[in-house]
């Protein structure tokens, strides 16, 4: 059995509130050990001054296929993840067509398989072609592999679907993901609405439009028992709502991703469409309350939100561009830059959000470094500069909003399964 | 610059612009050089009615991606009266309905040698973009509900010409604040030349945000009518909406409608403008419309004069970055 030591790491597994120097021993595809001893091992990695933790879960990426290859493949998306430290992935069903049946949640899974690089878990939709009026057969789905259900970037507009959805999903125990946005409030929206929109004259996505769908949501998470997440949290009105619900003990989680944690509405100045994502880079009022939810768990998750979109449809007026950033390259980077360095959360807070967290939300034995785990790994360097360059990007597409930027810090090697799929020096 | 030119006026150092782009980045100096420069113009050719050929030999391309009328036509003449050579392109006969992107679209027309693009597109934010994209000069002729520059100076302007002085005066922006690039352009300008700008219409489409600038929101157009000395009447834009934002025509037209009997309620020497198209009878009566207050005709005079100073300004500054870009940095001082 082939066997991989790493030795001397900062082990970080929230899983098991382990964050000391120590070595992790990999036998095949489980890992086999964690100790200080002199294990053997055949391959030996040092990873002294370097952090090693599970292997990072990203519980919200959109891979594009089928459909959509001109934005990315599920082959340049995995690849991205990887280079990004994430060994599992879950995917969103904004495809065409949509992952609504048995054979397409397959076709991603062997698609997946096919390109080896990272693992991918399969969201499929909760209505019948994403159309938000009949639920799609989610019992079907479950058993083909499917993990949970959402409907992707359209909201779970009509209010009995989302009590259906949430009713019937407590016989699978998996949980529904919704984009919280009531579509009447934010209609033709480019951005957050406030005074950079007023001044800018762009159509405004009001915080309210998320906020009303997300009290919403909760109020038929609390009354049916089903297990609800919300994606891409981004107002503090919505972190008020979810951090009020969990005091009651409503068994929710929240994500967030690194456009709302990094950036403000002011970005939009530049007119840059590579800004324009859903929900809304909102104002300073609202990124600070929602580090203050990532600050007390209020969000548990954080996610890349990663949404590439082929350049020529970004090189359009704002209007016509597409939102969307992305994100899987960069987020751990901006995490570190954001919420570590700044001290707003420490790194075994931070490796919880993209690890242990993420993978609970959605059921997946993954995000633990415990003996017997699969060898899922991310060693990080969090000293390491680099220069965002898009064109570096193993992404098909490039919108993102910052080229250029100096960030600290990336996965510099990440096994998969007992295997280096990913080095960098 | 032709030889012509430095024999009329030399180019401005105050303008070192290539693009105009909108006026909220305007410095003062740069606001009241356009100014001046439009005043020097419309002098200088009895009105606007005959040729200064400070252009000759260059190439300006009115790019509308939106309908216009008098804008369009308004740049078009501007630059033939500054013996420019004019390509004009519409939209409906554009390569966009085939999927071409509208940078794309402008780097076709740059290619054939242009020197200044005038841009109007139905999003904010589009010439600047544009702006990225081409190396020639860019004037924003409008771009969506964000600014429209020329149409903002060509106010300022009017108002100048007929009170000598902006500063001191209030100025009221009154209906569609919203959804109005000309309200956006207007209260920078003003605001730089120290006018006291109000913003006047229904709740739903003037925003509280607007005091952050310093400027004053108010609902009512009776309550503030005896303060003002300008009243600029917008039209309201209706299809810029979903869900109309006021109930009806006519209850709009009770609350704001600049008519006989509101003139009554005004000051003896108010100016009542308007940047047209104007709706007789929503926002404006025809007897106010075409009554000795409205200086709305004269707008459209010192439009030409304004679009004349701009063009010549952007081209002359972009002349002089390229020579200084072809002379290398030894060329600087």
């Amino acid at each position: 059995m082939p066997s991989l030591l790493i030795k001397n790491g900062r082990v970080i597994d929230p899983s098991q509130d382990l964050d000391r120097v120590t070595n992790v021993l990999i036998e095949g595809t489980r890992v086999a050990a964690i100790g200080v001893e002199d294990f053997e091992a055949a391959t030996v990695i040092d990873a002294t001054g370097k952090i090693v933790t599970p292997g990072l879960v990203d519980m919200h990426t959109e891979l594009r296929e089928p459909g959509c290859e001109e934005d990315e493949t599920i082959e340049s998306g995995t690849a991205a993840a990887l280079a990004g430290g994430f060994t599992s992935v879950a995917c969103i069903p904004n495809t065409d067509p949509p992952i609504d049946t048995q054979a397409s949640v397959e076709f991603v899974r062997q698609k997946a398989a096919r390109a080896r690089n990272c693992h991918v878990f399969v969201l499929a939709c909760v209505s019948k072609n994403r159309e938000g009026q009949e639920l799609a057969e989610i019992g079907s789905l479950v058993e083909s592999g499917a993990v949970g259900f959402t409907d992707a970037d359209r909201p779970i507009h009509n209010t009995e679907l989302m009590r259906r959805a949430l009713e019937y999903c407590l016989m699978f125990d998996v949980p529904i993901l919704n984009h919280p946005e009531v579509l009447e409030l934010s209609r033709d929206g480019i951005m957050h609405e406030g005074l950079t929109s007023m001044v800018l004259g762009l159509t405004g996505m009001p915080s309210d439009a998320e906020d009303v769908m997300t009290a919403r949501d909760l109020r038929l998470a609390e009354y049916t028992g089903g297990r609800l997440h919300l994606m891409n949290i981004s107002s503090g009105g919505s972190v008020e709502l979810i951090r009020r619900f969990k005091s009651r003990g409503a068994g929710v989680t929240a994500e967030i991703c690194p456009a709302h944690f990094s950036l403000t509405d002011d970005t939009l100045r530049t007119f840059d469409a590579n800004c324009k994502v859903n929900p809304p880079l909102r104002s300073r009022n609202h990124v600070d309350a929602c580090i203050a939810g990532l600050v007390d768990d209020t969000i548990d998750i954080i996610t890349s939100c990663h949404a590439p979109r082929a350049s020529e449809k970004k090189l359009q007026a704002l209007d016509r561009a597409p939102f969307g950033m992305v994100n899987l390259e960069t987020t751990l980077s901006l995490v570190i830059k954001h919420l570590i360095e700044p001290q707003f959360l420490t790194w075994p807070q931070a490796i919880r959000k993209m690890t242990i967290n993420p993978a609970q939300a959605l059921g997946l034995s993954k995000g633990t470094l415990q003996v017997g785990a699969d060898a899922d790994v991310t060693i990080i360097d969090p000293d390491v500069r680099w220069t965002v360059r898009r064109d570096e990007f193993h992404s098909r597409s490039r919108n993102t909003p910052f080229e250029g930027a100096e960030l600290v810090g990336r996965a510099v090697r990440v096994i998969v399964d007992g295997e280096v799929r990913f080095a960098r020096d | 610059m032709s030889r012509d030119s430095a024999e009329f006026m030399p180019h401005p150092d105050t303008w070192t612009r290539r693009d105009l782009l909108d006026l909220e980045s305007l410095t003062l100096d740069e606001l009241t050089t356009l100014l001046d420069t439009a005043f020097a113009f419309k002098q200088a050719t009895d009105g606007c009615r005959r040729k200064l050929p400070l252009l000759e030999g260059k190439t300006t391309s009115n790019l509308f991606f939106e309908n216009s009328t008098r804008t369009r036509t308004s740049f078009g003449l501007a630059a033939k009266r500054l013996g420019a050579d004019t390509v004009d392109f519409t939209a409906s006969s554009s390569s966009l309905s085939k999927g071409e992107t509208f940078i794309d679209t402008a780097k076709n027309i740059e290619a054939m040698n242009v020197d200044v693009m005038v841009m109007r597109h139905h999003t904010p934010g589009a010439p600047h973009l544009l702006a990225d994209h081409v190396d020639c000069a860019v004037v924003n002729a409008g771009d969506g509900t964000h600014e429209h520059p020329t149409q903002g100076l060509l106010d300022i302007m009017t108002i100048r010409e007929t009170r000598g002085e902006v500063r001191g005066l209030t100025v009221a922006l009154v209906g569609d604040i919203a959804h109005s690039r000309t309200a956006r352009s207007n209260i920078w300008g003003l605001r730089k030349l120290g006018a006291h700008v109000i913003v006047c219409g229904p709740s739903t489409l003037v925003s509280r945000g607007w005091e952050e600038f310093g400027v004053e929101v108010a609902y009512s157009l009776d309550s503030i009518l005896p303060r003002c000395d300008v009243l600029n009447l917008l039209r309201i834009q209706f299809e810029r909406q979903y869900t109309r934002p006021f109930p009806s025509v006519r209850e709009y037209a009770l609350l704001y409608a600049m008519n006989a009997d509101r003139m009554a309620r005004a000051k003896k020497d108010i100016l009542i403008m308007a940047p047209g198209p104007i709706n007789r009878g929503v926002e404006i009566t025809p007897d106010v419309a075409d009554g000795p207050h409205s200086v709305i005709l004269n707008q459209v005079t010192n439009g030409l004069a304004v679009r004349m100073a701009a063009l010549w300004l952007v081209a002359g500054a972009r002349d002089k970055l390229r020579q200084s870009i072809c002379r290398g940095p030894a060329a600087h001082g």
